[in-house]
């Protein structure tokens, strides 16, 4: 049984920010001409001394922010996934990573799930990107809650952060932004013993609705909703591996180099277990609903409930 | 060797600047590789702002009240060593470290390794929007602070530049001044045969900048112009200094092969004959 959607993680982005704002003077917010859908334009609209719209330019998006940065701002730089880490790719590296500046990257669009506008607007390689930079922390947050607390705690953290939202509503995860949320520390959303399902994005929704399904069907899943790819909760990995059989990875993601490559290194390392992955593979989407496309590219509640059969079989 | 003090006269800084270009040939020596051409042709430019221009603090490099300085073709940070070790930011022996193991001076500027390097460059067009934002964040806390950018002329064919130019002119950064390091010539050749950037007066012009079109080497006219420059236009300023590459080396002048070619010890003894 699908759960109930809430708002799209964008929208949750576009809220907090003007939360942020009040309460830290220092924030400022960038957008390269998308304030309308990474949802920056709230808090431009609240704020307008504070925010910057480049016009259609996205490496100098991401160097005006770090050269904010030098100056004590806490700069917010927004665009589609896409376009920002491909684009901007380059001055993240010298000007955010190598420079260790403080700025904080919220995409929006990450995945297939934005449907319709077809494979130049998605990004399935934003998040293997993000984590190729040293000391960023990279946040896929679930629902509009989490989102919240990624947000939070992206402007309290020192140093380059990489947030990902998403065009699409999310399935509610959350009754209310989860208590104790901490960068890098993995919040468990269903208990279980017989396999765990680590999932962030949008695909915790659906992990859930696999695990309430395979609980029917007498088999226990532990759900664990790892909003943090970089630095990784090693821990609840470690953990997941030697109490259940195996791991299914669930990311929104190209499968090479996101979450499931993250998971993979650890268990490699510390406590060699059977994983599966459910993620796009080797290729990209095409133009549809969002629904159709995660269901086509092996996204949705029945790929994790098969992934976990496979790993009992 | 010239230390940081009062705003030096002309005639100063032409012999601070031709120290400078000694200490450059030395490093590169020292260091067995690097780029001469593109650090001899900004000596002048460089000396006037390390020692007459610009407000900073060689013994509190994060000084609030500093003028902020970048050099976007970072290839080129040897002459800002030099003017720094000069002004006192680190002792002058520090600069033979240049490119070794453990070294704060990076082949390329790095910002987190030395104190005093604003920005991390290397990869050529990136320079102007981080000064764009540095300007920005000045102005938003009322600063008097300006942002100085030396720009190469084969680096103005990086679209980000542009991207950068037009921002800048559109957010109005008066505090925003960019220096043109015009030699005419890139790793390959000359910046006519390589990738035509003319008319360069008219582009920055057509973008909404203010544009100083002077002789580089005339310390007369390098000082004059970015005096100017800290006039409140309402624009970016942007000072096309026309330039030689390898600029008071007469082997190195205008042949591009010093584009990134250290001196090996004859060269390097020529070089301090000449600049003697």
């Amino acid at each position: 049984m699908a759960r109930p959607l809430g708002m799209a993680t964008r929208q949750a982005y576009g809220k907090a920010l003007v939360e942020v704002g009040k309460l830290y003077p220092n924030v400022v917010v960038l957008d390269a001409d998308l304030s309308k859908s990474t949802m920056t334009k709230d808090f431009a609209k609240a704020y307008p001394d504070r925010f910057f719209n480049v016009g259609i330019a996205e490496a100098n998006l991401v160097g005006v922010a770090s050269g904010l940065a030098t100056t004590g701002k806490i700069p917010f730089a927004s665009s589609f996934a896409c376009f920002l880490m491909c684009k901007g790719f380059d001055q993240l590296r010298l000007g955010v990573a190598y420079a260790e500046n403080n700025v904080k990257i919220v995409v929006s669009h990450g995945g297939i799930s934005i449907g319709e506008d077809g494979v130049s607007q998605m990004s399935v390689e934003d998040v293997a990107l993000a984590c190729e930079l040293p000391k960023m922390v990279v946040m896929v947050p679930s629902d509009e809650h989490c989102t919240y607390q990624a947000i939070r705690a992206a402007v309290e953290h020192k140093g380059p952060v990489f947030v990902r939202t998403g065009r699409a509503k999310a399935p509610l995860v959350y009754d209310a932004p989860p208590a104790g949320f901490a960068i890098g520390k993995a919040i468990t959303v269903r208990e279980g013993k017989d396999v765990t399902v680590i999932a962030n994005g949008m695909l915790v929704g659906p992990a859930l609705d696999a695990a309430e399904s395979l609980a029917e069907q007498g088999v226990s899943v532990r759900v664990l909703d790892m909003h943090t790819v970089k630095p990784l909760d090693e821990e609840a990995v470690l953990k997941a591996a030697k109490e259940t059989k195996g791991i299914v990875v669930a990311e929104e993601h190209l499968v090479h180099g996101g979450l499931g490559s993250a998971v993979a290194q650890v268990t490699a390392r510390l406590h060699p277990a059977r994983i599966e992955f459910v993620a796009i593979q080797d290729t990209y989407a095409e133009s549809a609903t969002g629904e159709e496309l995660m269901a086509k590219y092996g996204l949705s509640e029945p790929d994790v409930i098969a992934a976990v059969r496979r790993i009992l079989a | 060797m010239a230390q940081y003090g009062p705003p030096q006269t002309v005639p100063q800084l032409e012999k601070t600047a031709k120290e400078l270009r000694r200490d450059v040939i030395r490093m590169l020596y020292e260091a067995k590789s690097g780029h001469p051409g593109g650090s001899l042709s900004a000596a002048d430019i460089v000396a006037a702002l390390y020692f007459r221009v610009m407000r900073h603090d060689p013994q509190n490099p994060s000084w609030e009240k500093r003028d902020r300085f970048i050099m976007s073709k970072g290839h080129a940070v040897p002459i800002v060593y030099a003017a720094m070790a000069g002004t006192g930011y680190f002792p002058k022996e520090e600069l033979l470290t240049l490119r070794k193991l453990n070294s704060r001076l990076q082949g390329h500027p790095s910002a987190k390794d030395l104190p005093g390097i604003e920005a991390s460059t290397g990869s050529l067009g990136q320079g102007l929007s981080i000064g764009l934002g540095m300007a920005l964040g000045l102005r938003m806390d009322g600063s008097d602070s300006r942002v100085f950018v030396i720009l190469g002329d084969g680096e103005i064919e990086e679209g980000q530049v542009w991207e950068a130019a037009m921002a800048a002119a559109h957010f109005k950064t008066e505090n925003l001044i960019a220096i043109l390091d015009r030699n005419r010539y890139q790793l390959d050749g000359s910046t006519d045969e390589i990738m035509n950037v003319c008319p360069v007066v008219d582009k920055w012009k057509a973008f909404g900048w203010r544009v100083l079109d002077i002789d580089g080497h005339s310390m007369h006219q390098v000082v004059h112009a970015l005096e100017a420059a800290k006039e409140q236009t309402g624009r970016p300023t942007v000072i096309v200094a026309k330039t030689t590459k390898g600029k008071g080396v007469s082997f190195m002048e205008n042949d591009n092969e010093y584009h990134g070619k250290a001196p090996g010890k004859d060269e390097m003894e020529r070089a301090l004959a000449e600049l003697s």
